[in-house]
């Protein structure tokens, strides 16, 4: 067993790597998202940004109200290829 | 408190801003960038990051394949990771038409000592096991080995931790909102963050740029289009190459995580700064990609979003110094192709800001083309996406 524990577990992100990325400056989930990769995997962030938005509110002091979420991208859940293709294009 | 001294001030931190800023830094000069917004959040990070070489005019084959050679050794010269890797490229031919100017493309590509091939439709599937040469309708490619992809968040972090260690200033959430000119020279730039003093300023803020010229009372004939992309779920090691149709408009590679990522245009997008994603873009990509590999039919879209093509009227990039304004100089118009260029890009202009060394590939791509009469422009004729 290790000891490490995960924040984001699409991307394999630990509680140690997020808390490096702040402590190199980043002070929003967004530059968490664009320099480690958090909540971009299949579960979108569902799993991931509460956990980390409460590190981001332990490391720099700020209020979870004051911490933005990233941009939400559609589609709200992953969706076959070969169903979007039965669709119509108009 | 931001500098309010600069030699160079750079607007934009998308890649070609931060490698700009790098350059410059690294000979020695003082150099302010400032962003609207965070690095990387206008069209670097949006985009789909393929690094190409076969292109049909010469200006871009030649910076494209000395971008590459930068590209080789840059996570050594950085020292970080970019996520640079070379499957190729793989254009898919669907007729005799398009084979025609594969033939005049490569020939030309060929000669300026890239290593490119035309391959017959059924070895298609040597490089692109999963493709369905019927479904895609094809009759041939062209491929090039050494074309390939970088991470365009990881390439322009790398750069501007580089700049920075060459104390370049590199200002986030700072907006320029004005210019004093003396005499048609630049003397300051104003930002909601102060003003700094500098007779350089370089525009590279992609489809904005149009906007910051206007600021100086120049017209830059730039066009902002929306372009959307999708990612997949990630899925084992399938295949290395960028596939590619100009016809088709469609574009996707497997990323070093799995996912596949690409995009395809729609019909009929109207220029403007609209970002929201489509549903129909969604199924029109589907379509497309299940036409050219059956078996992604049982693959899952994790996401979609938008980014934007800085189109110039011929789709080649604007660079340099415009006429109108003396110190003023131009990096944008790259019409999607801006991430793959920015190392050669950046260099020369780095080298026309430090030595005052100009050259015909930086003439030939000169605002100044644009007003030029009787001249007729070439016209970028490989743009895909």
């Amino acid at each position: 067993m290790s000891n490490k524990a995960f924040i984001c577990r699409c991307e394999d992100l630990t509680r140690e790597e997020i808390e490096a990325a702040i402590d190199q400056g980043c002070t929003t989930l967004t530059e968490l998202k664009n320099q480690l990769r958090l909540g971009m995997g299949p579960c979108q962030g569902r799993g991931c940004l509460t956990l980390a938005r409460r590190i981001l509110c332990e490391k720099t002091g700020k209020k979870p109200s004051e911490v933005e979420y990233p941009s939400v991208r559609p589609p709200e859940v992953p969706v076959l290829l070969g169903v979007l293709a039965t669709g119509d294009e108009d | 408190m931001i500098n309010d001294k600069a030699d160079v001030v750079i607007i934009g931190g998308g890649v070609n801003g931060c490698s700009l800023a790098y350059q410059l830094a690294k000979r020695g000069l003082k150099v302010v960038l400032c962003e609207k917004r965070l690095l990387c959040s206008g069209a670097t990070g949006r985009c789909g990051a393929g690094i190409r070489q076969q292109w049909s005019t010469r200006e871009n084959i030649m910076l494209a394949i000395q971008s590459v050679r930068i590209f080789e050794g840059l996570e050594k010269e950085l020292g970080r990771s970019i996520g640079f890797r070379q499957g190729g490229y793989l254009i898919i031919i669907h007729d005799e038409k398009e084979m025609k100017q594969a033939e005049c493309n490569v020939s030309l590509q060929r000669r300026l000592g890239l290593n490119v091939s035309i391959i017959p439709a059924e070895r298609i599937t040597d490089v692109f096991p999963i493709g369905d040469v019927k479904g895609m309708r094809s009759i041939g490619a062209t491929f090039c080995p050494t074309d390939g992809h970088a991470d365009p968040f990881k390439t322009t972090y790398a750069y501007a931790e580089a700049a920075r260690r060459y104390n370049a200033k590199l200002y986030e959430h700072t907006e320029v909102t004005g210019f004093k000119v003396n005499r048609r020279r630049i003397e300051k730039v104003f930002t909601n963050k102060g003003s700094i003093r500098s007779s350089i300023v370089v525009n590279a803020a992609g489809p904005h740029s149009r906007e910051v010229a206007a600021m100086l009372g120049v017209r830059l004939p730039i066009t902002p289009l929306r372009k959307e992309i999708l990612v997949t779920e990630r899925m084992r090691r399938i295949f290395d190459a960028m596939v590619i149709s100009f016809k088709d408009g469609v574009y996707f590679s497997q990323q070093s995580e799995g996912q596949i990522l690409g995009g395809v245009p729609v019909p009929d997008e109207k220029p403007g700064y609209y970002t929201e994603p489509t549903f129909r873009f969604l199924v029109r990509m589907a379509k497309t990609l299940i036409r050219y590999a059956p078996v992604l039919h049982q693959v899952r879209v994790v996401r979609q979003w938008t980014g934007f093509y800085d189109m110039s009227p011929d789709a080649r990039p604007i660079l340099g110094e415009v006429p109108e304004v003396k110190g003023f100089l131009q990096c944008n118009g790259f019409s999607g192709h801006g991430f793959m260029l920015s190392p050669m890009v950046t260099r020369m202009l780095a080298d026309y800001i430090t030595e005052g060394e100009t050259n015909d590939v930086l003439e030939d791509l000169s605002v100044k083309r644009f007003s030029e009469k009787g001249g007729g422009l070439v016209k970028e004729a490989s743009v895909v996406g």
